[in-house]
């Protein structure tokens, strides 16, 4: 018993000092680990991360160098996560996972042949109005805010369509589909062209939507 | 012979300097146009929105008074009738397109909008700030006058 005293004695010390040194080890670990994701967080969260797929940069990425966001007069741009990648680190996280999908869909080869992510569009496209919708457009909120638009500057078309927008409480999702892409097969109530494919929703109230009014006499086009 | 030797001398001569004289006859053509002019294809710019710009005949197709800039007229979707179409006029506040828009080329009614007239920009141009080259005296017909 007595030769024990001295061991237990012994591996309380080293307890004291493997804690300590585990204690410090984890620490140092946690700065590693936690750097190294927000690392890989900032890195996929690039436009060259993005376009590294061909799934995206030969499709949305073409479309959208032809639009306001790539190329404006005053060199601010637009890239791809700041529309699609909440900045905030909570929704951020949540998006990323969520994002996990597309690793699967490459795998997959989803949308990887231009038939396929035609075929495949209209499915995204809806997708990503549904998150903005829910979000309020807080991406494009990011950058816009009606508070700080002069409307006196906007065009005539603009200025109404935005006091509208604030006073029925809509998103900007509502009425700037296609800003950065182009869209998918739309059925805009024309005749044949394109009967059956999704519709366009523009933010009505259900009771509002402009196709369930009755028609003034003259509103129906000729049979 | 002495006149054979002299015709094929005279001929290779001739060949050996076609290249030179026409890469000189190029840079002359080249040195005629002044380096800025390619810049002038973007010296105009598009006029801002405005309210409907009078027209000036009967059957003119009446010009685009707002910007168009980004607006693309696919197979999948036309963005001119996201706001000019029948189901979407009242809503946008823009002009919904006439009855003529609805007729095939032997004037037979369809029920949905004309092929012929599926792409807009065909016939209603935007205005640019552009002043004309030359001054004409054009007048728009009697009934199109306003005041008269
Ligand atoms: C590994 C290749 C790859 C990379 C890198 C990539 N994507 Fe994708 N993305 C895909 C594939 C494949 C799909 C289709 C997924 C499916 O079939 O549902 C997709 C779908 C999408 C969608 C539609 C989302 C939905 O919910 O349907 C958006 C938006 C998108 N990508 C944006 C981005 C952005 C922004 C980035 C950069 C941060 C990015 N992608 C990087 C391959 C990739
Ligand atoms: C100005 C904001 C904006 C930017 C910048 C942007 N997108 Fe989009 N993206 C959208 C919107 C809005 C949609 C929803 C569909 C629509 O309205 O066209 C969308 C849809 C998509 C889709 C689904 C397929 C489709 O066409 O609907 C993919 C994939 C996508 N974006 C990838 C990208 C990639 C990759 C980039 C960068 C090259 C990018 N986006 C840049 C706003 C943007
Ligand atoms: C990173 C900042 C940023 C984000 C995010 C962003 N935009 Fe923009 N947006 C801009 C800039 C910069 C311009 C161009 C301003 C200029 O120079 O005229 C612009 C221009 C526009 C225009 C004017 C188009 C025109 O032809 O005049 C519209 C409409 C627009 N954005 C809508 C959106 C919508 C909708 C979203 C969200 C899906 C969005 N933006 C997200 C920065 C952004
Ligand atoms: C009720 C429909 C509607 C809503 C909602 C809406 N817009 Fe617009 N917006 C328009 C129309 C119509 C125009 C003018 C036509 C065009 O640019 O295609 C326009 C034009 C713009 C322009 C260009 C202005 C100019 O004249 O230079 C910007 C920027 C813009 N919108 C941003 C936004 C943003 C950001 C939101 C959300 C906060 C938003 N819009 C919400 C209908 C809307
Ligand atoms: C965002 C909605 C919107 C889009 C998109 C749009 N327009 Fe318009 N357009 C209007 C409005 C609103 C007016 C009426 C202008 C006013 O009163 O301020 C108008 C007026 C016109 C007029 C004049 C009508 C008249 O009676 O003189 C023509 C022509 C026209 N647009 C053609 C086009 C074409 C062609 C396109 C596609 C390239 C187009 N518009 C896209 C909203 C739009
Ligand atoms: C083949 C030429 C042509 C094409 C293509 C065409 N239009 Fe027209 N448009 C006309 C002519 C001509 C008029 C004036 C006489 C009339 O109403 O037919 C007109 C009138 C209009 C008007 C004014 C209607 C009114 O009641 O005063 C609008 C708005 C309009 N067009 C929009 C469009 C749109 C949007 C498209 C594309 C979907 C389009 N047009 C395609 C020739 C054309």
């Amino acid at each position: 018993m007595k030769k024990l005293k001295p061991l237990i004695e012994k591996l309380k010390a080293w307890r004291i000092t493997i804690g300590t040194a585990g204690a410090l080890g984890l620490f140092a670990a946690g700065i590693i680990f936690w750097g190294g994701f927000n690392t890989v967080l900032e890195a996929t969260n690039k436009e060259e991360f993005c376009i590294s797929c061909h799934e995206m940069r030969e499709n949305v990425y073409r479309e959208y160098k032809e639009t306001i966001h790539y190329t404006n007069r005053t060199g601010v741009r637009a890239t791809c996560p700041d529309c699609h990648v909440p900045k905030d680190w909570s929704h951020k996280i949540i998006r990323k996972i969520q994002a996990s999908k597309e690793v699967w869909g490459k795998l997959t080869g989803s949308i990887d042949t231009p038939e396929k992510f035609n075929a495949k569009r209209a499915q995204l496209a809806q997708n990503e109005w549904a998150r903005m919708k829910a979000t309020d457009s807080r991406e494009c909120r990011n950058c816009h805010n009606f508070e700080y638009m002069d409307f006196g500057e906007q065009g005539r078309r603009a200025m109404k369509m935005h006091a509208e927008a604030q006073s029925q409480g809509k998103t900007c999702i509502d009425c700037h589909k296609g800003i950065a892409h182009a869209l998918p097969p739309i059925d805009q109530n024309i005749g044949h062209q394109n009967d059956n494919a999704i519709v366009l929703p523009h933010g009505e109230a259900p009771d509002k939507n402009p196709l369930d009014k009755p028609q003034s006499p003259d509103a129906t086009p000729p049979k | 012979m002495m006149n054979r030797v002299l015709t094929a001398l005279l001929t290779t001569l001739l060949i050996c300097s076609l290249p030179f004289i026409a890469s000189a006859q190029i840079l002359e053509g080249a040195s005629e146009i002044p380096a800025e002019a390619k810049s002038q294809a973007d010296m105009f710019r598009i006029e801002r929105d405005q309210a409907p710009i009078a027209r000036n005949y009967l059957q003119q197709p009446p010009l685009i008074p707002h910007a168009v800039k980004g607006y693309t007229i696919t197979k999948n979707f036309n963005k001119c009738l996201d706001c000019h179409s029948w189901a979407r006029y009242s809503e946008t506040g823009a002009t919904k397109v006439s009855l003529t828009h609805f007729k095939d080329r032997e004037g037979k009614e369809l029920n949905s909008i004309s092929p012929l007239r599926y792409f807009c920009t065909q016939c209603h141009v935007p205005q640019y700030n552009a002043q004309p080259f030359v001054k004409n005296t054009f007048a728009p017909v009697t009934t199109m006058q306003k005041g008269k």
